[in-house]
């Protein structure tokens, strides 16, 4: 298999106060997203699975990357969540390929763990469309305190022929949770959901 | 003077391998930083601001020490860039006191910046995109290094709020072939050529 990467961009967003009050820590998300070629571009294809093992390469990749640019160790991770956005040659499918076969497994050993479901999300779209990726507890899909998501886009991504991957990852839930549920203390994390 | 009132950062590095041409040995990298600010003059009109430029000083000094580690280093960067989004509740002005203390604060971090750094400005809402303009460090004229990065986030400026930016990058344009000044061709004294 050959991917072809065009551009890797990842980005951190630190939330130091909100409405007033001082969050401190601050709250960090960070997304990497990789632009790569769509080998099926313009063409039906059956048979998906070199897509599959391009989310598999990416899913490793990209949440290295995210893990290193929060400057943490991958235990500490809070939160995951993945998402693409289609060229307009490609299919949703495409999409659907990269993302929920393989790229799971070598994501949760980048963040440790992940007992959880990778939140994710996919469309079609153009150069500068916003991707929004769902963000969600990597280890107890019910922690309430980590539902949210972070946006991503690129001015020259994705082109016709392109696929756009993203992954997200956090150290930390939204800045001032106050909407009750599960908490991340109070999680058990061992059947993903509580 | 009031004290920085920071309410978030946000960093953004790309890593470029091509643009449809031979894929770069070494990726060029273009990264920037947005600090989101209260806008201690919002709502009104005031006649003296100037003193904010310097309680922009140690943060621009931040923001630029950030853009260095992220880009693997001082020795690095090729070029630069600043801007400001200014929300709807300012003038652009306001934005105007980020030239000095934001481009000082990324020439102190590089030994040969004699050139001036290109910078863009604008008063506007929440979720504004800024393309801040991108010249080479030493010198003005090196056509390789024309370039500009797009950047802002979807919850800021508020409108009580400015965003203040800064770029740098590690090369010319991926697949730069338009001629002009080579960065190999400069004499790096006037900051021009």
């Amino acid at each position: 298999m050959s991917m072809k990467i065009r551009k890797i961009a990842v980005n951190i967003e630190e939330t130091h106060r909100e409405i007033g009050r001082e969050i401190s820590p601050a709250t960090r998300k960070a997304v990497a997203v990789a632009v790569i070629e769509n080998p099926y571009a313009g063409v039906y294809q059956e048979d998906l699975s070199e897509l599959m093992e391009m989310g598999a390469e990416l899913g490793g990749l990209l949440g290295d990357k995210c893990v290193e640019a929060l400057g943490i160790s991958p235990s500490d991770a809070e939160s995951y969540g993945k998402s693409v956005m289609v060229g307009e040659n490609g299919e949703l499918e495409h999409a659907a390929a990269i993302l929920h076969p393989k790229l799971g497994a070598p994501l949760r050993k980048a963040v440790e763990k992940g007992a959880a479901l990778v939140a994710s999300s996919k469309k079609m779209g153009s150069p500068g469309q916003v991707l929004d990726v769902p963000l969600g507890h990597k280890d107890a899909a019910y922690v309430r305190s980590h539902f949210d998501g972070i946006e991503v886009r690129l001015n020259d991504a994705p082109r016709a022929n392109e696929l756009m991957v993203a992954v997200a990852v956090t150290d930390s839930g939204r800045p001032l949770p106050r909407v009750g549920g599960l908490t991340h203390e109070d999680a058990k994390g061992e059947d993903g959901l509580r | 003077m009031p004290d920085i009132i920071l309410r978030k950062l946000v960093t953004s590095v790309e890593e470029i391998y091509h643009e449809g041409g031979p894929v770069a040995d070494t990726p060029i990298k273009r990264a920037s930083i947005l600090a989101i600010i209260e806008n201690p003059f919002a709502g009104r009109y005031e006649e003296d601001i100037q003193g904010f430029m310097e309680d922009l000083k140690p943060l621009g000094l931040d923001m630029s020490k950030r853009l260095v580690q992220m880009l693997g280093g001082a020795d690095q960067i090729q070029g630069y860039g600043k801007g400001a989004i200014i929300g709807e509740a300012g003038e652009l002005e306001h934005g105007a006191l980020w030239h000095a203390p934001g481009g000082y604060a990324m020439r102190d971090q590089l030994a040969n910046s004699n050139a001036i750094v290109p910078s863009t400005k604008k008063v506007a809402g929440v979720g504004a995109r800024l393309d801040v303009p991108i010249t080479h460090v030493n010198a003005s004229y090196v056509r390789s290094h024309f370039d500009a990065m797009e950047v802002g986030i979807n919850d800021a400026p508020r409108a009580n709020e400015m965003a203040l930016v800064l770029v740098m990058s590690t090369g010319p344009r991926v697949h730069s072939r338009s001629g002009g000044l080579e960065a190999s061709q400069i004499k790096g004294e006037d900051g021009l050529r």
